[in-house]
């Protein structure tokens, strides 16, 4: 990636193959730290919220909310609360997804200014990291990064002599999945165990402490520096889509070259598949992708015109979620695939509530006895049962109405895959 | 019982994070840092330091997945049962541990030199199938790179 077209890419430039972290010289000759200079010197923190806006920039984090309008629910003016938070959701436990591990090693000094900019923005003095624990080598470069920018003045007291402080904070976690979810990451952050909170009040309102507090995916922050140093007119322009800016695609499962790339926002899927990810390998056909991770429904070849971005996705019948790809091959079975992803929610639902506690271990058990041959028919009319009754606006958060996602798309794509584990009474795959 | 040194570290936590609790993840892996594991006697101590229940604090300690509150071997063996790598058979990997350690998933071998547990998705997707030992990872496992990397540890 390393000769490429900083205006073309602004995420990846100057990022090489090597694996090691673009280096903070070497950010700065890219341009580094001069959105943060741009903004704090020459702009107000109103002006910085419209430039998100006017951007079309969706949050990252797989929800594609609009981040500037995220950001201008937070009181402002004299008589807002003094204390606001920021908080970097970089806690990426989504089975399949690893764009934010991929921007945190590979420019950790670039999600650092994002989230300078955006601070200033919603009037932060302090603002937080949520690192997920497995992330051992991203809590080391993040850490430098913090240490570097504080040297060179881009963090701590009166920040380019604007009269702007700032802080950010490293908290590394201890591996649980529910703590991606906002609330709950809040929750996490106080100390606490990590449950979600009822909204009404969202976060922006009665967050961190209770205070006004804005979550935002690291791939999110990370876009902001190029918004305020090359204008909101160009980050549209560099898009597919009616969404701003590029997207940090990815691709695993058997295709020719799994890995990650950043290219416009509403790349179709047939160009990731065939083109960036090189197809699928010798003797193996398509089956379906999951697009977006392991809480996004299956998309199945005559999806692949679909453009990925956040509106057409849900077109073809899913989500565009965290945009890593799971390509599913002819061989693998779908029924051990979405049982295998069952296992996992059922493992990491807080406990919270109650669809989600006995709804998902009750949901797995069933997939498990169809896996294994041990299945018959009623116990498919149980599973499509369940899909109303762990839906959105049932549970707190969206662990539960998640993991459903594939499990309902498989049910409706791969009916026949159930049925011959049903018929046969073992899995025809193995 | 606490060490003198990781006393103040878990104070310099409390005094950084402004009050007791938001300080309790990082205190419990500073008792994590040496004996690997959370003993109900040190989780008593750390909740007097931080100004709560022990009963608070085991809430924090039982609920993440890398906070353990069982001993655990000197060294760790994650591997990710991720459908990226279960479709890339990580799940067989299991069969190779087993046979070289003699251990299943949860447990530790009798010289307490290594303990096998799942580990979520780590975002190695592209390298699967992978797994951590400790804080090293691997990617693009096979029987073989499990057995050679298993030897660095002994």
């Amino acid at each position: 990636m390393s000769a490429k077209d900083p205006q073309a890419y602004p995420l990846t430039a100057g990022m090489e193959m090597n694996g090691k972290a673009v280096g903070l010289q070497k950010y700065e000759a890219l341009g580094g730290y001069e959105g943060a200079k741009k903004a704090l010197l020459q702009m107000g923190p109103a002006q910085v919220m419209q430039e998100v806006k006017d951007s079309n920039l969706r949050g990252r984090g797989g929800a594609g909310f609009p981040t500037g309008q995220k950001w201008s629910f937070v009181p402002m003016g004299e008589n807002a609360p003094n204390t606001r938070y920021l908080v970097v959701n970089a806690d990426e436990m989504e089975p399949g997804a690893f764009k934010d591990k991929f921007l945190l090693e590979g420019n950790p000094h670039q999600l650092i200014e994002g989230m300078v900019i955006s601070s200033y923005a919603i009037g932060a003095s302090v603002s937080y990291v949520f690192l997920r624990w497995a992330y051992k080598e991203a809590a080391k470069r993040i850490e430098q990064a913090i240490s570097e920018a504080h040297s060179k003045g881009y963090l701590g007291k009166n920040i380019f002599g604007s009269g702007f402080d700032h802080e950010v904070r490293l908290h590394t976690s201890a591996g649980r999945y529910i703590c991606g979810e906002e609330t709950a990451l809040l929750t996490a952050l106080e100390g606490k165990r990590g449950i979600p909170r009822a909204k009404p009040p969202f976060p922006q309102i009665c967050g961190l402490w209770g205070k006004p507090t804005v979550v935002n995916n690291v791939e999110t922050m990370a876009n902001v520096p190029h918004i305020i140093r090359n204008g909101a007119k160009w980050f549209k322009e560099i898009s597919r889509s009616s969404d701003g800016g590029t997207k940090i695609y990815g691709a695993s499962g058997r295709v020719n070259r799994p890995g990650a790339w950043e290219l416009p926002m509403g790349t179709p899927l047939r160009e990731l598949l065939e083109i960036h990810a090189g197809g699928m390998k010798d003797g193996y056909k398509l089956k379906g992708i999951m697009p977006g991770g392991a809480s996004t429904e299956f998309m199945l070849e005559e999806h692949l015109d679909t453009p990925m971005d956040f509106d057409s996705v849900p077109k073809a019948g899913s989500r565009l979620g965290t945009g890593t790809l799971m390509v599913m091959d002819h061989k693998t079975c779908p029924v051990g695939l979405v049982l295998n992803i069952m296992e996992f929610f059922a493992r990491e639902s807080c406990g919270w509530c109650t669809p989600c506690r006995e709804g998902l271990p009750w949901l797995t058990g069933i997939l498990r006895k169809v896996e294994h041959g041990d299945g018959n028919p009623e116990d498919l009319e149980i599973l499509n049962e369940h899909i109303p009754l762990l839906g959105m606006g049932r549970t707190f958060c969206a662990l539960a109405p998640g993991a459903i996602e594939p499990l309902q798309s498989a049910l409706k794509y791969y009916k026949q895959d159930f049925e011959a584990h049903i018929e046969k009474k073992t899995c025809p795959y193995k | 019982m606490l060490t003198p040194s990781e006393i103040e570290e878990i104070k310099h936590e409390v005094e950084r994070a402004g009050r007791g609790l938001n300080a309790s993840v990082e205190a419990l892996k500073i008792v994590q840092r040496q004996r690997r594991w959370v003993p109900d006697e040190e989780l008593e101590e750390v909740s007097k330091l931080l100004g709560v229940t022990t009963h608070e604090l085991d809430a924090v300690a039982t609920f993440y997945s890398f906070i353990f509150r069982r001993p655990v071997g000197k060294n760790l063996i994650l591997v990710c049962d991720g459908p990226a790598c279960w479709m890339l058979n990580g799940h067989m990997l299991a069969e190779t541990i087993k046979a070289e350690l003699g251990i299943g998933l949860g447990e530790t071998t009798k010289d307490g030199e290594f303990t096998f547990l799942p580990i979520s998705c780590i975002g190695l997707c592209d390298k699967a199938p992978a797994m951590m030992i400790n804080d090293d990872v691997y990617g693009g496992l096979t029987p073989e790179k499990v057995r050679e990397a298993l030897k660095k540890y002994r």
